[in-house]
């Protein structure tokens, strides 16, 4: 177990070092930050000035590994836009993101956990064909869009919630539901995939034999068994949500790390680009991580892979 | 069993049966699906609507008519001269949708097709060989997962300037980590079948291996994961057009239309129902055929 996760280990550190490189270099392949950062209209003398305050004179891998040493330590530079400390701004907002990120995960496990399971002891039944098309109609809806269509219901018809911000605990509930809907069929999928299997195995088929109650034997023989792959693949989707929270909160105007990534990016605010691919990756690679870990821990026939 | 048999009307059948190949088995089951046939003539009506918008479109996509501002659809109360009525500088909806099927299926095609190559060459590349080549090729597809898609698309577009080109290029660069994992995976299976060891055995060098023995035998993996993806092109399209950062107007994309009905919502809620109900029509046709061709691929499906 403990040279899985060392394995384990290296290689999340490998992808996090070629991970910070590639959001350092992205600014550095479309050609000059620093003509990028003045405007087209500037004249030489203004591009040579930002060049010279921001260290873009260096050396590229000198000013990488500054970049990285200082952002190591939680410091990633003053906001070309805000002139500000980006570190500042990004951990100010990131707790609406991570809030966001747990209720639409808890959301969508609430409606995919009992719809899969449910769906898997009676195959073909109005409800697992209700089940189905909740979950093909998750995998075709954009996201933007079914936002913008709960806000036409919800807010401007039945003006029962606000449309956007994130003042009060009402704000929560349109882009919980957006996000949380996009993760749901592929958890629901796998729930009722992994119950189906575990329900036609052997030792459910003896438990049923020994005449335990179907209860039972559903709840504690089956469901933990079946549950196993849906933790961690909900772990690697609380990962994918925390980059797909850029359409949902830009769409409901959630003032979350999300929408600073697409304020950022509209405003050519390059450093905090930089810094949000960062994180929002560490995050992928650090929950893809504990995923792993607890699927060698419950599972110990993983643990040789 | 062959015609040779005794008995001429049992040989017949038995002919007959011979003769189905591979192939035509495959279709017979294909249109005995209900949900392929549906979903596949969905596609190729939207293919055709693309393919020929410049005569099917009642007007100029382009062409403002700031008299006719937000004209209605004719079934809410609007006329015949704009069926689904005007956006806020009076071009027609209609036209702006039909011309908008070029973009979302040519974005995607293209897309699909480019992460489609590099994905299978590198997933052919670490099945069949395995070892230090599958761990740089594994390698690479943990770092692209760990890269949020849509955060890096939104940042090369605004880096490299938003295009059709250059949304497409982005996403073709993106999208390639399923071919990667299901075709190494499929590769690995294939490369100690017998007849993969027998055609070595016979000198056939690596690159023909690839090419004759092991990707016709992988195509229906290939066509299942390039829907999935062309779906998933195609919705990040619209998604980066409607942020901002990808097609540009006055290009009628659907997303960018989403976003710019957007401004009238309070009012006029039909200005992005009618472009987003099109974009999902579109993506639920891709996904139901590509599950239509696994259902009939699969062994299972064989009966």
């Amino acid at each position: 177990m403990v040279r899985f996760i060392l394995t384990k280990l290296v290689m999340a550190a490998m992808v996090a070092l070629t991970v910070s490189i590639i959001s350092f270099g992205l600014v550095y392949m479309a050609g000059d930050p620093a003509i990028a950062l003045a405007g087209e209209t500037a004249t030489d003398e203004e591009i040579a000035v930002i060049r010279e305050q921001y260290g873009f004179d260096r050396p590229i891998p000198v000013q990488y590994l500054d970049w990285l040493g200082n952002a190591v330590r939680g410091d990633f530079g003053i906001s070309y836009y805000y002139n500000m400390p980006v570190s500042d701004m990004i951990f100010s907002r990131l707790g609406t993101t991570v809030t966001l990120g747990l209720c639409a995960i808890s959301f969508a496990l609430l409606i995919s956990l009992p719809m899969g399971v449910l769906s898997a002891i009676k195959p073909n039944s109005l409800l697992d064909r209700v089940a189905v098309f909740i979950a093909v109609v998750g995998e075709a809806i954009p996201s933007f869009w079914f936002g913008l269509l709960l806000i036409v219901l919800f807010s401007i018809n039945l003006g029962w919630l606000p449309a956007s911000g994130s003042d009060s605990w009402q704000s929560f509930i349109m882009p919980t539901i957006v996000l949380g809907y996009y993760a749901t069929p592929a958890l629901m999928r796998l729930t009722r995939a992994g119950m189906i299997d575990v329900l036609s195995s052997d030792y459910i088929r003896t438990a049923k034999a020994k005449g335990l109650r179907p209860r039972k034997v559903l709840f504690k023989h089956a469901l933990r068994n079946a549950v196993i792959p849906v933790v961690s693949l909900a772990a690697v989707q609380m990962g994918f949500m925390l980059g797909g929270s850029i359409v949902t909160e830009t769409v409901f105007a959630l003032h979350g790390a999300g929408f600073l990534a697409w304020q950022s990016i509209s405003r050519n605010d390059l450093s905090t680009m930089q810094a949000l691919i960062l994180i929002f990756s560490m995050f992928y690679i650090v929950f893809t991580f504990l995923a792993d870990v607890l699927n060698a821990w419950l599972d110990p026939r993983l643990r040789s892979g | 069993m062959s015609t040779t048999d005794t008995s001429a009307s049992e040989g017949k059948t038995v002919t007959q049966k011979k003769e189905i190949t591979p192939r035509q088995a495959l279709m017979k089951r294909a249109l005995k699906n209900r949900n392929l046939m549906v979903s596949g003539g969905i596609l190729l009506l939207i293919v055709l609507i693309a393919i020929f918008a410049p005569l099917l479109a009642p007007h100029d996509p382009y062409k403002q008519n700031l008299l006719a501002r937000m004209v209605r659809p004719a079934f809410m109360g609007g006329d015949s001269t704009h069926l689904l009525g005007t956006d806020a500088l009076g071009r027609d909806m209609l036209s702006r949708l039909l011309y908008g099927a070029r973009v979302s299926l040519g974005v995607g095609l293209l897309a699909t097709l480019m992460s489609g190559i590099i994905g299978t060459t590198m997933g052919l590349l670490a099945g069949y060989f395995g070892g230090r080549i599958d761990q740089v090729v594994q390698f690479l597809i943990n770092v692209r997962l760990a890269l949020p898609a849509i955060l890096v698309a939104l940042a090369c577009v605004s880096l490299f300037g938003g295009s059709i080109t250059v949304v497409t290029v982005t996403l073709g660069l993106l999208l390639w980590d399923r071919f990667a994992v299901v075709i190494r995976a499929a590769t690995m299976q294939l490369r100690n079948m017998e007849y993969v060891s027998a055609a070595e055995v016979l000198g056939a060098r690596m690159p023909r291996i690839l090419r004759k023995d092991i990707l016709p035998n992988v195509t229906s993996q290939l066509v299942v994961i390039a829907s999935l993806e062309m779906a998933s092109a195609i919705m990040l399209e619209a998604g980066l057009s409607f942020l901002g950062l990808g097609v540009q107007p006055p290009t009628p994309s659907w997303g960018l239309m989403i976003s710019e009905g957007k401004e009238m919502l309070l009012f006029e809620s039909w200005l992005i129902t009618i472009p987003g109900l099109c974009l999902f029509v579109l993506v639920f046709a891709i996904n139901v055929f590509g599950d239509g061709i696994r259902d009939i691929s699969s062994p299972e499906g064989r009966n």
